[in-house]
C-alpha cells in the first residue's frame, strides 16, 4: 500500500525525475529529493508564503501543491533565475537595496515578482504591494522590497529598449 | 515541518471518470481541486481520505463560456471581463495572490466552516479534548449547544447568492442544478446539500445580472490579505432610474451559511435609496448577522459594524464615491 | 592616521547579500547529511500537570523508530540566566504549559516520528493552571516551580533613587495611569531547526538556529555532562530571530543527545506551532505609572509598578523584570525616580527577550502619560518632551551614564519631517498625529554569566593572498552583523569589501562573542574588529614606514593601497605590504577583544541597564479614525533615529523600517494570548492563535510609507561613532500611534494592542478611554535606596534615615 510513485516535470527549464511518496508536497519533492533548498517554509499552510514558486509561470504555494499534481508541468525556483553567473535584475536589487535581510522570505518574494515582471514590466508601487500581499516578511516592514522590485522593472525596462 | 498522512492519488481525465470513481470508492474518497482548504486540513488531521480524486486533469471543468467552470482559479474568475462586480470583489479578496493561483471557484464555494477550536493541529485539539465539528462531543463556542456553529468563511457564496447564481452539481446517478443558497445548510459540520458522491461542476450567474443589475461585495476581515472574512456583505441591484426594481442583498462569514436577507430586498423594492432607506435596509441586515466568538476579533464588535458595511454596499451601489473607504477598509483599490 | 571614509556611510551590497538571493545560503533546515535521522518531540496536552508515568514501548517497536527519549535521559537542567536553571530539555516531574515537551521520537523519516509520537502514553495527574500574572499572586499553591521569591512570584524587586514619596507629594500635578501591554512573539519566518552529528574525530557538532551559540555552547556542556572543547556549535545564519533564538531550546539538547547515542546525524525541524510554544518573547506587563510635574511641564518624579506575566518558566525573566524599569529614565530627566517589578509564573509557553526587552511596555505607558500631561497642561507635546530630554554626558537619578544623546535632535527632526506644527490638533475630527520617543542600549554593559571576560572577541588573519579572513563569534541573524564586521574592517585596513571574508558563529574556529542581542554586535563586535585591525595595520606600517620614507603613525591605508599622508609618492599596494610584513615578522594575525567600561552605579543590580552607549529615537504616526466603527488607518510614519553613524544606510534604514513594521504591528494585532475554557468543563489553556494565520502580522498591503531620517553624532565608545539601530526604532511606535488616536477621536487606548473594538468602545464611554483600571496590591519588598547623582549619592544603596540626614 504504502507505495512511491514515479514523478517526472521541468524543473528551472530541465527534466527531473523521482520516485516519491504520494503525500508528497511539491515543497518536499524540490527540497529533499532534489536537493534544492532555495525554496523555504515557514508554516506549511498557505499562510505565509515563504515556499512560493512558479508553475507553469504562475506563483503558486509549493507547501499546498500535491507533487503528483505536477506531473509534466514546469517548475521555477529560486536556484534557476540567475543568468549564469550573473544575477537577475531582480536579485541584484534585491541584494542591492535592503530587500532581503534575514533572506528567508527572499526567495518567495523574488519568485513571484518575477511574475509580476513578467506579466507587467512597468507595475506601481500598488501593484507591486498586491502582488507581494501574500509574502510575510517579518524584517523589511515591506518598504526596501518594494523598492527593489521597482528598480528591477526599471532595469528589466531598460535591457528590453537595448 | 507539517506533512500530509499517506493516501492514494488519483487522476481522472473527465467529470464521469471522476464520478465513477467517488461512487466507487465512497466515504473513503475526497475531490481535491485547488487544495488550500483540503491540504492544511489534512496536514491538521482533519480529513484523512484514503483516496486522494484530483481534479487537476479535468480540462471542461475550466471552461469559461457564459459559465463558470467550478476547476476555474479565483484569480481567472477575478480577471474575467465578463464577471460580475461582486464576485470579482469577493474572488479577488479570497487569501492571497498565490492561493488565488490555485484556489478554484468551486473549491472556495465548498470551504470546510472554520473555527478557532477547529482551524488548529491534531495536538492542539487534544489540548482542548477536541470539540463537537471533529472528534469531540463539545462544542465550546456554545456548550449547550448541540449543533456545531463553525462559521461559513467564503467570499464567493454570498457574492453569487446576491447575483442570484445556481450550481451543477454530477454525480454517477445524474445531475441537478440548485441555487447557490440552497448549496449551504446552517450546521457548521453538515454545511452542504452536495452528497459526497456529488462533484460541482459550475457556476451560472443569469445573464440578466449583467443587464441593469449592479453589485458589490463588502468584506471585513483584519489586514488587507490572507486573512477570512469575518463579515461579508454582498449586495445586488437593478435599478429603474433612481428607483429600486429589485434587490438581493447576502451575508456571509455570521452563520455557519452563507443566506439571502430577504426582508431587505423587499423592503427596497420600490424605494429611492435615501439615506434613511439604507440605513433602515441597513439596519434590518444587521439584524440577521448573528456573529459567535469563533473567529478574528471581537464579536460585538464585529455585529455592531454590520450595518455599516451594508451600509457600505448600498451607498456604493448608489452611486457615492467610496474608493476611500474601500481603500482603508479593503487596504487596497477594488 | 585619520583618512576621509571609503566604505563607512556609503550604501552598498550587503556581504551575504547574493547568497540570499541566489538560494544559496543554508539555513540549518537546509542542511542534510547521509545516513540523517529525525527527532519529533511530544508536547504536554495539560498546562500544568504531574508527569505520574511515560511507556514508550510501543512507540520503540513501531517501525523505523531508533531511539525514544524521556526526561530521564536527562537529569541535568538548563537555564540561560544563572539564577533561573529550571528547565529540562523533557520534562521530568512536571508539566508547565500546554507545549511543553515530555517525550522524543527518533526515526528514519520525519512521517514515522510523527506517527509514533502517537503511540507513547502519559499519565499525568492534573493541576489548576495559572492563567495570568494577577491569578498568579491570588493563587500561591500549587507552586509552578519550588524556587523564586515566594508562591508563584519568580522576582520580585523594588529600587528607589531619591525620596519619590517626597517629590511627588510636592508636585504641582500628579498623574497617576495604569496601563497594560499583551504579550506578542517573535514570529522568525525561519522555523528552528537544528542537526547533531559526529564529526570525523568523534566529537559532538551541532548546527542550529542560535542567536547565542556561545550560550548554548555552555548549556550543551552542562547539560550532556561533557566538557566544552568536545562539543562544536555552528549558528547557521538565522531566518530571523528577533530575540526568539537567544535561549537553547529543548530540541537542541536531543538531537545533540540523540547524534551521541546513536552515532548517527539527527535532526529537527519545529512546526510553525512549535515555535509558537518556545516563544520567549514578549511579557505580558500590567503597570501603574505615577509621574510629577510642575506646571509649567518641568518633571519631578516617577513611581513605576510592573507586574510581569512569566510563563512557565525563567528564561531571562529576571533580565526583562529589570528592563520594565530600568531604562524608563534614559529619554527624559527625572531628578527622582523609583521602580518596583514583579515577574509571576504562569501556565503559558515563557516569556523572554524579545525586541526591545522588557522596555516597551513602560516606554509605551511613558509617552502616552506625556501626551496626557501636555495635553493637561495645553503644551504642546513636542515642546514638552524638548523641555525634559535628558543631557548628553549626563547621569540618570538611577546613575546611568549617557554619553551621546541625540534626541532633541530626533524630536526637531521628525517635527520637521512630519509637518507637526501644521498637523497637531489641527487635521479635524477623525485624522490625527502623534508623537512619541524612545532610548535603546548598544549592548548591555554585563555578561549573562558573571565573568572578567571580554564580550566579544576577533580575530584576523591576513593572507599574503590580500585576502583578510575576520574570525568572530558574532551571529548573523539578518539583522547584518557579518557586514558590519566586513565593513569595518574593510576601512581600517583600506582594502576593498571583496577582499574580506568574515567567517562567525562557530565555536569550534570563532573567538567567542556572546551572541546576537541587545544590539551589541556592530559596538562590541565591531571594537574587537577594529581593535584588530589597528594592531595589523600598525604592525604593517611599523614594517613599510622606512620603504616610505615616513612614520608608522603618517601612513595611510586606503582604496587597496598603503601610502605616506604628507608623500605625493606611489606608496605600495596592500598586498605588497603584506607581504613586506610577512617576510619580516612571519604569518601576519591579530586579535582584539572588547569589554564595556565600568559603570558607574554600585548597588546590588547596578548590572542591568548600563550600555556603552544609547541610542535614541523619537517618532510621528498619523491615523485616520472612523468614529462609526473604530476602523483605524495609517497612511504614514516618519521616524528620527540618533544613530551615531550608519555604517551602511541601505542596512540602516532597513533596520529602522523593519522596526517600525514590528512596532506597529504589536501597537495594532499581534497578540500571543490564551484561552481557557469553561472551568466547571474543562481544564484547558491553550494558546489562541499558533499560526501564521491567526497570529496577526502585517502584510505588504497594511503597511504604510515610512519617511526615516539619521541623526549621527558619533559616539566615542562606538565603532566609527556608530550606535545600535536594530531595536530602538521598535519602540516609540507603539505610543505614536496611541497618541495620534487620540489627536484623531479623542479617545485614550491605555492597552496594547489598540484594535477597532477598543477605540469603538472608548467612544462610546463616559470616560473616553480603554483600558486597566485597577493595579493589584504587590508584595514588593522594601527599596534599595540609592541617592541620586545630584542628592550627594555616590551609587552605592545608603540607609533611608541616613540618607535623610544627608539631604
Amino acid at each position: 500500500m504504502r507505495r512511491s510513485v514515479q514523478l517526472a516535470l521541468t524543473v528551472n527549464g530541465e527534466p527531473a525525475e523521482s520516485s516519491v511518496a504520494p503525500y508528497k508536497t511539491l515543497l518536499e519533492v524540490l527540497r529533499e529529493d532534489l536537493g534544492l533548498t532555495g525554496t523555504k517554509h515557514g508554516c506549511e499552510l498557505g499562510e505565509c508564503g515563504a515556499c512560493a514558486v512558479l508553475v507553469d509561470g504562475e506563483p503558486q504555494l509549493s507547501c499546498l501543491t500535491l507533487a503528483l499534481d505536477c506531473e509534466g508541468r514546469s517548475v521555477q525556483t529560486i536556484e534557476g533565475l540567475a543568468r549564469g553567473p550573473n544575477l537577475h535584475p531582480l536579485q541584484a536589487a534585491f541584494a542591492d537595496f535592503g530587500g532581503s535581510q534575514c533572506g528567508y522570505c527572499t526567495p518567495g518574494v523574488i519568485m513571484t515578482a518575477k511574475a509580476l515582471l513578467d506579466r507587467n514590466p512597468n507595475p506601481s508601487r500598488e501593484e507591486i504591494r498586491q502582488a507581494t500581499a501574500g509574502n510575510l516578511c517579518r524584517c523589511t516592514g515591506y518598504q526596501q522590497i518594494t523598492e527593489a522590485i521597482e528598480d528591477a522593472a526599471a532595469q528589466l525596462r531598460n535591457e528590453k529598449a537595448l | 515541518m507539517l506533512r500530509l498522512p499517506w493516501f492514494e492519488h488519483r487522476a481522472p481525465r473527465s467529470v464521469a471518470e471522476a464520478a465513477q470513481i467517488l461512487a466507487a470508492e465512497g466515504p473513503r474518497a475526497m475531490l481535491i481541486a485547488g487544495g488550500t482548504d483540503l491540504l492544511p486540513n489534512m496536514k491538521r488531521r482533519h480529513q484523512a481520505p484514503q483516496v486522494l480524486v484530483s481534479l487537476a486533469r479535468v480540462p471542461e471543468l475550466r471552461r469559461l463560456n457564459g459559465t463558470f467552470g467550478a476547476a476555474l482559479t479565483l484569480s481567472e474568475v477575478a480577471n474575467h471581463e465578463k464577471t460580475p462586480a461582486a464576485l470579482r470583489q469577493a474572488a479577488i479578496q479570497v487569501a492571497t495572490p498565490h492561493i488565488r493561483n490555485m484556489g478554484t471557484l468551486g473549491g472556495n464555494l465548498c470551504l470546510d466552516t472554520r473555527c478557532t477550536y477547529y482551524n488548529q493541529t491534531y495536538e492542539w485539539r487534544k489540548a482542548i479534548d477536541f470539540c463537537l465539528k471533529k472528534d469531540g462531543n463539545t462544542c465550546w463556542v456554545a456548550t449547550a449547544s448541540k449543533r456545531c456553529v463553525a462559521v461559513s468563511s467564503t467570499d464567493t457564496a454570498p457574492a453569487l447568492i446576491a447575483l442570484n447564481a445556481v450550481v451543477k452539481l454530477v454525480s454517477a446517478k445524474g445531475e441537478r442544478e440548485i441555487p447557490v443558497e440552497a448549496l449551504y445548510q446552517n450546521d457548521g459540520i453538515d454545511y452542504l446539500s452536495r452528497t459526497p458522491e456529488e462533484i460541482l461542476t459550475e457556476v451560472r450567474v443569469p445573464s440578466g445580472s449583467n443587464g441593469g443589475w449592479k453589485s458589490t461585495y463588502w468584506k471585513l476581515r483584519r489586514r488587507g490579505s490572507f486573512d477570512f472574512p469575518i463579515l461579508g456583505v454582498a449586495a445586488a441591484l437593478k435599478l429603474d432610474g433612481d428607483v429600486v426594481a429589485e434587490a438581493r442583498i447576502a451575508l456571509g462569514a455570521v452563520a455557519s451559511r452563507p443566506f439571502l436577507v430577504e426582508k431587505a430586498g423587499a423592503f427596497l423594492k420600490g424605494k429611492r435609496l435615501t439615506d434613511e432607506v439604507i440605513a433602515e435596509a441597513a439596519g434590518m441586515v444587521a439584524n440577521r448577522a448573528k456573529p459567535m466568538d469563533n473567529t478574528d476579533m471581537d464579536l460585538y464588535w464585529r455585529k455592531e459594524v454590520a450595518d455599516d458595511f451594508a451600509a457600505y454596499a448600498l451607498r456604493e451601489l448608489r452611486g457615492d464615491d467610496l474608493r476611500a473607504t474601500r481603500l482603508r477598509i479593503a487596504r487596497q483599490a477594488l | 592616521m585619520k583618512k576621509r571614509f571609503d566604505i563607512v556611510g556609503k550604501p552598498r551590497r550587503r556581504v551575504d547579500g547574493r547568497a540570499k538571493v541566489t538560494g544559496q545560503l543554508r539555513y540549518a533546515d537546509d542542511l542534510a547529511l547521509p545516513r540523517m535521522l529525525f527527532a519529533k518531540l511530544l508536547r504536554s496536552p495539560h498546562p500544568h500537570a504531574v508527569v505520574e508515568a511515560i511507556d514508550t514501548e510501543r512507540a520503540r517497536r513501531h517501525p523505523g523508530v531508533h531511539l525514544v527519549l524521556t526526561g530521564q535521559d536527562f537529569p541535568v537542567p538548563f537555564g540561560i540566566m544563572p539564577v533561573s536553571v529550571d528547565e529540562y530539555p523533557l520534562a521530568r516531574e512536571r508539566v508547565r504549559y500546554v507545549g511543553d515537551p515530555i517525550a522524543a521520537v527518533i526515526a528514519v523519516d520525519e512521517q514515522t516520528a510523527v506517527e509514533a509520537l502517537r503511540l507513547i502514553d502519559v499519565r499525568y495527574t492534573v493541576l489548576p493552571p495559572v492563567a495570568s500574572a494577577e491569578e498568579g499572586l491570588q493563587r500561591p499553591e500549587p507552586r509552578i516551580h519550588d524556587y523564586g521569591e515566594q508562591g508563584n512570584i519568580h522576582r520580585n524587586q523594588s529600587y528607589e533613587f531619591g525620596d519619590v514619596g517626597e517629590a511627588l507629594a510636592k508636585s504641582e500635578l500628579v498623574f497617576e495611569d495604569t496601563f497594560f501591554y499583551e504579550g506578542n512573539t517573535h514570529l522568525p519566518m525561519e522555523q528552528q531547526a537544528s542537526l547533531a552529528f559526529l564529526d570525523g574525530e568523534g566529537k559532538l557538532q551541532i548546527s542550529s538556529s542560535t542567536q547565542n551559540p556561545h550560550y548554548l555552547h555552555r548549556q550543551l556542556a552542562r547539560v550532556l555532562q561533557i566538557p566544552e572543547s568536545q562539543i562544536r556549535v555552528v549558528a547557521t545564519p538565522n531566518g530571523g530571530g528577533f530575540g526568539g533564538k537567544c535561549d537553547p531550546g529543548g530540541h537542541e539538547f536531543v538531537v545533540a543527545k540523540s547524534a551521541l547515542i546513536l552515532g548517527r546525524p539527527v535532526k529537527i525541524g519545529l512546526t510553525r506551532e512549535e515555535v509558537f510554544y518556545v516563544h520567549r518573547g514578549r511579557h505580558p506587563v500590567l503597570f501603574k505609572m505615577k509621574t510629577g510635574v510642575t506646571k509649567d511641564g518641568k518633571l519631578t518624579a516617577m513611581h513605576l509598578q510592573t507586574l510581569l506575566d512569566g510563563g512557565g518558566y525563567g528564561s531571562h525573566g529576571p533580565a526583562s523584570t529589570f528592563y520594565t524599569g530600568v531604562l524608563t529614565p534614559v529619554t527624559y530627566h527625572y531628578p527622582r525616580f523609583k521602580f518596583e517589578a514583579c515577574r509571576v509564573f504562569t501556565n503559558k509557553p515563557a516569556c523572554g527577550p524579545k525586541r526591545g526587552h522588557g522596555t516597551p511596555q513602560p516606554r509605551f505607558g511613558q509617552e502616552v502619560q506625556l501626551d496626557k500631561i501636555a495635553d493637561k497642561l495645553g503644551m504642546d507635546p513636542a515642546e514638552l518632551r524638548l523641555l525634559n530630554v535628558s543631557k548628553p554626558d549626563s547621569l540618570t537619578a538611577s546613575w546611568l551614564r549617557i554619553g551621546s544623546n541625540g534626541l532633541a535632535d530626533c524630536i526637531r527632526k521628525v517635527t520637521e519631517m512630519s509637518g507637526w506644527k501644521e498637523k497637531h490638533r489641527k487635521l479635524g475630527r477623525g485624522r490625527g498625529v502623534g508623537l512619541a520617543c524612545s532610548t535603546y542600549m548598544s549592548g548591555a554593559g554585563v555578561a549573562i554569566y558573571w565573568n572578567k571576560m571580554p564580550h566579544s572577541g576577533v580575530q584576523i588573519l591576513l593572507d599574503r593572498s590580500g585576502a583578510v579572513i575576520v574570525y568572530c563569534g558574532a551571529t548573523e541573524i539578518g539583522q547584518g552583523s557579518d557586514d558590519v564586521l566586513a565593513g569595518l574592517v574593510a576601512e581600517a585596513l583600506g582594502v576593498d569589501i571583496g577582499a574580506v571574508r568574515v567567517v562567525t558563529g562557530d565555536t569550534g574556529i570563532t573567538p567567542v562573542d556572546l551572541g546576537s542581542y541587545s544590539s551589541r554586535v556592530t559596538i562590541m563586535a565591531g571594537n574587537a574588529a577594529l581593535q584588530a585591525a589597528e594592531r595589523l595595520r600598525a604592525t604593517i606600517a611599523g614594517v613599510v614606514s622606512e620603504t616610505l620614507g615616513t612614520v608608522p603613525d603618517r601612513i595611510v591605508f586606503s582604496q587597496g593601497r598603503v601610502f605616506a599622508a604628507d608623500n605625493a609618492g606611489p606608496g605600495m599596494t596592500f598586498v605588497e605590504a603584506v607581504h613586506a610584513a610577512e617576510a619580516q615578522l612571519g604569518t601576519l594575525s591579530a586579535v582584539g577583544s572588547y569589554a564595556p567600561p565600568k559603570a558607574p552605579g554600585k548597588y546590588k543590580g547596578a548590572g542591568v541597564g548600563p550600555s556603552p552607549a544609547y541610542s535614541f529615537t523619537a517618532c510621528v504616526v498619523e491615523t485616520e479614525v472612523d468614529e462609526r466603527t473604530g476602523w483605524i488607518h495609517v497612511p504614514k510614519i516618519w521616524i528620527a533615529h540618533d544613530i551615531g553613524r550608519a555604517l551602511n544606510p541601505t542596512l540602516a534604514r532597513g533596520q529602522v523600517i523593519g522596526g517600525v513594521y514590528m512596532g506597529l504591528g504589536e501597537a495594532l494585532m499581534e497578540e500571543q494570548s490564551f484561552r481557557r475554557l469553561p472551568e466547571k468543563l474543562s481544564g484547558a489553556l491553550v494558546h489562541r492563535a499558533p499560526s501564521m494565520l491567526d497570529y496577526k502580522s502585517l502584510t505588504a498591503l497594511d503597511m504604510p510609507d515610512v519617511e526615516v531620517a539619521f541623526i549621527e553624532d558619533p559616539d566615542p565608545n562606538c565603532p566609527y561613532g556608530a550606535k545600535e539601530v536594530g531595536q530602538g526604532p521598535l519602540l516609540p511606535v507603539m505610543p505614536a500611534v496611541a497618541n495620534a488616536i487620540f489627536d484623531a477621536v479623542g479617545v485614550r487606548i491605555d492597552e496594547i494592542p489598540i484594535t477597532p473594538d477598543k477605540v469603538l468602545r472608548a467612544l462610546h464611554a463616559q470616560e473616553k478611554r480603554v483600558g486597566p483600571t485597577a493595579f493589584p496590591t504587590v508584595p514588593y519588598p522594601a527599596p534599595t535606596f540609592v541617592l541620586p547623582p545630584w542628592e550627594g549619592g555616590d551609587g552605592k544603596e545608603v540607609k533611608r534615615d541616613a540618607a535623610a540626614a544627608v539631604v
